[in-house]
């Protein structure tokens, strides 16, 4: 037990009041530029916060901070109590709990879709093959692919491929899943059946941190939203109070664009 | 060109103990290269250091130099290389076992230098690889060893294989210095035995000795192409 959880017994809470994943103070800088300035967030768990804004805001830096895919300069960041460990096993570990999908879904080129899914639990937990093939397939079931088990990635469409990608994710049976923009480099025609597979995974009850451009899913699917602008977590909200009344002037000018269209 | 017919045993003997040294060469070019390779990219800041300096020593420096350390530098150091008398393999290559050190230090000194370029063969290939790959490897908890393993080298070796080819090629031919730093009988030194002791005429021994080479080079050179061929269809 770690200092932390200790205090929040003895204050009363259960374990799971603790937020699963929280931000202190944190600061990024890509050279010159100030990406993330006093980034302060707590997820709790089975929290589904949708992060929106423009781009170059510093969403993507976000959610890629919190499994330490991209460091930071200053603050702190803690997955389930822990701080992120630097680079080595602990943190191999750490990621290994926290699902990540990509943009460009990035799915091993060289390894069918069925070895995509399996390669983690059985490189990184050493889970014996049959049990984890089983799970594998079950998973690719549920995203609705399981037919191309068997093929390589470059033969799936762009939204097979990303439903692949989620599978390969949920094999590791993760505390949380990171959602770095999913539907951006899909054809329009195949983001819903990406979107479906996320609301599915939200309701029942998955912490997941979303950067998304999607305001549908935003709206259906968040229990809160966070708008960023120049680095800066400028609104924290229920969805419903963000999308009808956006406090700061960054928040409306953004929706007015994207929604007058 | 009856030279070619009378001494053919001598074109022959030297064209196998030059092919000898380059299988061995090869292998230790293509391992200590690979090393080399894996600690240029790896985490650890002295470990790249190490890598950088090796690949900055021995790609700049002329292969002629590398060798002399090795033929006069080993001894120097009271050492004959005695450890490439691994029992199993100087009973193939025989010529490693033997009590003059000179076939032994080719080996190293052509595995050595070779081996800068076979690092940034593979580097070439590793950075091929989308980065996106080892992000994805490592998002799902892979060590950076398992990373290399499983994702990006299976992946690397593919854009390498070509660039590596023409290294071994290149490795080959260079292996015509060893008759200066002592092995008698290789290919390029029987050429100097049968011109200088036997008399023979210079051209036509050339050419059996050039014949030599080219029966090792061309077909890597085919191979490779099929290689490349094959992946340019792959890549359609």
């Amino acid at each position: 037990m770690t200092e932390r959880s200790d205090a929040g017994v003895v204050a009363g809470a259960t374990t799971t009041d603790r937020p699963l994943i929280r931000l202190d103070g944190v600061n990024k800088w890509f050279g010159p530029l100030h990406v993330l300035q006093d980034v302060d967030l707590s997820v709790a768990r089975g929290e589904v916060v949708v992060v929106i804004g423009p781009s170059g805001s510093g969403k993507s830096t976000l959610c890629r901070a919190i499994n330490r895919l991209e460091p930071i300069n200053s603050g702190t960041i803690t997955f389930d109590g822990q701080p992120l460990p630097a680079e080595g096993r602990a943190l191999a570990r750490l990621r290994s709990e926290v699902g990540m999908v990509f943009q460009s879904f990035n799915l091993f080129a060289h390894k069918t879709i069925l070895e995509n899914v399996t390669l983690g639990p059985t490189k990184v937990r050493k889970e014996k093959a049959a049990s984890v093939r089983d799970r594998a397939m079950k998973l690719l079931e549920r995203v609705g692919i399981a037919n191309q088990a068997e093929k390589y990635p470059a033969q799936l469409s762009g939204g097979q491929q990303q439903r692949a990608a989620i599978a390969r994710a949920l094999a590791m049976q993760p505390k949380a899943m990171l959602f770095d923009e999913p539907t951006s480099a899909l054809d329009p025609e195949m983001v819903g059946e990406v979107l479906d597979v996320m609301t599915s995974l939200a309701r029942e009850g998955m912490t997941m941190v979303v950067v998304t451009h999607e305001m549908g899913f935003a709206r259906h699917a968040a229990n809160r939203v966070i708008f960023m602008a120049d680095g800066q977590l400028v609104e924290d909200a229920a969805p419903d109070e963000f999308f009808a009344n956006p406090r700061s002037e960054r928040a409306k000018d953004f929706l007015s664009k994207i929604l007058t269209h | 060109m009856s030279v070619l017919v009378d001494h053919f045993d001598v074109f022959v003997g030297g064209f196998w103990l030059t092919f000898q040294l380059c299988i061995l060469s090869a292998v230790g070019a293509l391992a200590l290269g690979a090393l080399v390779a894996v600690m240029r990219i790896s985490p650890v800041p002295p470990l790249r250091w190490i890598g950088t300096a090796y690949v900055t020593v021995f790609r700049n420096s002329p292969l002629t130099i590398v060798w002399f350390f090795a033929a006069f530098g080993l001894p120097a150091l009271d050492s004959n290389a005695d450890f490439l008398r691994i029992p199993g393999l100087s009973s193939i290559f025989s010529r490693l076992g033997i009590d003059l050190p000179y076939f032994r230090f080719a080996v190293i000194a052509l595995s050595l230098y070779t081996a800068a370029f076979v690092c940034e063969a593979i580097r070439s290939g590793i950075n091929a690889v989308p980065p996106g790959q080892a992000e994805a490897a490592r998002a799902i908890g892979l060590t950076f060893g398992q990373n290399l393993r499983y994702v990006v080298l299976p992946q690397a070796w593919k854009s390498a294989v070509v660039p590596l080819g023409s290294v071994i090629i290149a490795m080959i031919k260079n292996s015509a210095l060893a008759g200066f730093f002592g092995v008698v009988g290789e290919l390029s030194n029987s050429a100097q035995n049968l011109t200088s002791a036997l008399g023979e005429p210079i051209i036509p021994v050339f050419v059996g000795v050039s014949i030599g080479y080219l029966v090792m080079t061309v077909p890597l050179g085919i191979l490779l192409d099929r290689i490349e061929q094959r992946r340019a269809v792959a890549a359609r």
